[in-house]
């Protein structure tokens, strides 16, 4: 449906005279492009629109590799930027520190909290670790029943909660009975809910209070288009996120979210959900990501090459 | 609520005391409509539009040129919006097949849905087509004893496909008036999946004449630009009927529906505003619209 990116650039310095260098004028007419991409990926309208001005001002009159048309070196300086600003390095959980350490999961309806606490008991339960999931929503209908099924299958024991308590005595009871049978990462599952609804959001923060969390994900659907960043702004606002989770990445989403959820909370991307199997869930890769922003693969590894 | 109004102002406020349109006015539309999810092309389609009505002076002030986007916006979603109605048929069961994403809504959309039949005095019947995913089943069940309704069920795991077969057995001996099916959620992009939709639907049709009446393909109101892919490959695989739009109870706009109707010609049946049975609408072209050019706060 979109014409590569690539071609589109390269349109772009065929029409403008001076093609050889990046000079200010080629390069405001190849961002226009570039931030159209962006935006058919869905980054944020306003995220888009300060990455496209910080990296003109960065690729004016840099240096590129020879061997790159002006359109490569245009998508070779915006990639780089993409993955500098996506966070470098792959982020750990935080699992030191007294035990049990504790994540909590925290996030809008169906974006895939309880598939993604299964994820992680199976991952850490794979690296020798005593994973205790604690599922902490007592609304949805069979919530908790969904985290035991899950539980059950990996093998990993699971908090008998019941609808009629409150989410944060859930919690707190569920503390004492982890260190008790000597669990080392307690998993809180919580009901999906809106940013807006104060209740429900104070309801984590209680849980926050009462209990020491070592880590709180933020789990958000790869699909989401500009409602992102006021989701997610509002979650690392009330809660401090230590992380996100991105769910669903497997599907054809271009994925702008990611960018737009990393740049208004500063917190790094810790894993992509890559389908609905307990095994898959993968470390963020921020190159890969990127390349998928901008709508291409291959020409990329070309570029990166060069 | 109170809650939303704390994030949103009128687009009217982005109008008031602007006697001109002028390019800022045009930029503050680029924005407030590329953040509804309308999307880039769309927006740029809209507001070339607008601009040419303006070189042609057929618009001069900016309430005029909000009057003509919404009027373009609506004729996206209404021209084929006339039977947006769900018309049962004369006799027999009328079954409703839910699908889409996962995460979306369609099992809560059921439930729903089946809370309107209900109240309408029609006999309902839930048809339990996700085997798949972790206590789906259950969840669905205790839909139905929300709504004092029967659900066909089998154990997890089994073919969704036996399931609906025997189902429309049910259907057809008892008499339901309405029978909804709920089934999986599933990337579109997952031809396996995609073909045993097609399957459930085939086998639909074989038990029971003209089944399903309607497929409801079920959008969450927070998608982006990938809404239009999984209209497409939705619709190539069982042929979408009518749409829902849920979670609209949050700050998303669900831009993304103005396009898949326009492309699609397929008309928006419902919309979901909460988590409860009664959080159900009817879909509301000049409402959806007004909302749409409702804007948040920077
Ligand atoms: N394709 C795909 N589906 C996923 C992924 N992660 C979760 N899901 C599916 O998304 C749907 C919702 O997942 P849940 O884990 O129930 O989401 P949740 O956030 O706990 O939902 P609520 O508790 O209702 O807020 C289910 O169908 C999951 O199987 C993923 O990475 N890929
Ligand atoms: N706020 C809000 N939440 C909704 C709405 N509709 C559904 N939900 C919530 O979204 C989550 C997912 O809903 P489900 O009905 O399980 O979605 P599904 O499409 O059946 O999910 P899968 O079967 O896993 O693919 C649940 O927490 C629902 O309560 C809505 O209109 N507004
Ligand atoms: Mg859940
Ligand atoms: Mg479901």
């Amino acid at each position: 449906m979109f014409e590569n990116l690539t071609d589109r650039l390269e349109g772009v310095f065929r029409r403008l005279r001076g093609h050889g260098t990046l000079t200010e004028d080629n390069i405001q007419e190849a961002m226009r492009e570039v931030r159209m991409a962006l935006l058919e990926a869905d980054v944020h309208f306003k995220v888009a629109r300060d990455f496209v001005a910080g990296v003109t001002e960065k690729a004016i009159g840099r240096e590129v590799a020879k061997s790159l048309s002006p359109g490569q070196q245009v998508i070779k300086i915006v990639h780089e930027e993409l993955v500098a600003l996506l966070g470098g390095n792959t982020e750990q959980l935080r699992l030191d520190g007294r035990q049990p350490v504790t994540i909590m999961m925290a996030g809008l309806q169906g974006s895939g909290k309880t598939t993604t606490s299964g994820k992680l008991a199976a991952m850490l339960k794979n690296k020798g670790r005593r994973p205790y999931l604690v599922p902490a929503d007592i609304y949805r209908p069979a919530a908790i029943e969904q985290l035991q099924v899950l539980g059950d299958k990996l093998g990993v024991p699971v908090h008998p909660s019941t609808t009629d308590t409150r989410p944060v005595d859930i919690c707190r009871q569920a503390m004492v009975a982890a260190a008790e049978k000597n669990y080392d990462t307690v998993i809180i599952d919580t009901a999906g809910r809106l940013h807006i609804d104060e209740s429900l959001m104070s309801e984590l923060k209680d849980i926050q209070e009462a209990v020491q969390l070592s880590e709180i994900l933020f789990v958000a659907d790869a699909m989401t288009g500009q409602d992102a960043v006021t989701v997610a702004e509002k979650f690392n606002h009330d809660l401090a996120i230590t992380g996100v989770v991105l769910t669903k990445m497997e599907g054809d989403a271009r994925g702008g979210a990611a960018l737009s959820i990393k740049s208004v909370t500063g917190k790094p991307i810790k894993f992509v959900g890559m389908g609905e199997g307990l095994d898959a869930l993968e470390v963020f890769h921020p190159d890969r990501t990127a390349s998928r922003i901008l709508g291409m693969g291959d020409v990329l590894t070309l570029i990166e090459k060069a | 609520s109170k809650t939303r109004e704390a994030f949103t102002y009128q687009l009217d406020r982005l109008f008031l005391g602007r006697k001109e349109i002028d390019a800022e006015l045009f930029d503050d539309l680029e924005e407030l409509l590329i953040t509804a999810d309308l999307g880039v092309t769309t927006t740029r389609e809209l507001l070339d539009h607008a601009r040419r009505k303006v070189h042609r002076k057929e618009l001069s002030d900016p309430e005029s040129l909000k009057l003509a986007l919404k009027d373009k916006i609506k004729s996206f979603i209404i021209d084929y919006q006339r039977d947006a109605e769900l018309v049962m048929p004369e006799s027999g069961p009328f079954v409703i097949m839910v699908v889409g994403v996962n995460g979306v809504g369609k099992t809560t959309t059921i439930g729903k849905i089946a809370h309107k039949f209900v109240k309408a005095g029609r006999s309902v019947m839930l048809v339990a087509g996700d085997t798949f995913r972790a206590a789906a089943v259950s969840q669905l069940q205790i839909w139905g004893e929300r709504n004092g309704v029967h659900v066909v069920a089998r154990a997890d795991r089994a073919d969704p496909s036996s399931v609906v077969y025997d189902a429309m057995d049910i259907a057809k001996a008892k008499n339901y008036d309405v029978v909804l099916v709920d089934t999986a959620g599933r990337l579109h992009t997952q031809t396996n999946l995609m073909e045993e939709l097609k399957k459930i639907k085939r086998v639909m049709g074989k038990r029971l004449e003209g089944a399903p009446h309607e497929v409801m393909l079920v959008i969450d109101a927070t998608t982006g630009q990938n809404g239009i892919s999984q209209a497409k490959l939705f619709h190539e695989a069982v042929g979408i009927t009518g749409i829902t739009l849920t979670k609209l109870d949050g700050t998303a706009k669900g831009g993304i529906v103005a396009n898949i109707c326009r492309e699609m010609k397929t008309p928006i049946r419902f919309i979901g505003v909460g988590e409860k049975m009664e959080d159900l609408r009817d879909f509301d072209p000049d409402e959806f619209i007004e909302a749409l050019f409702e804007s948040r706060l920077p």
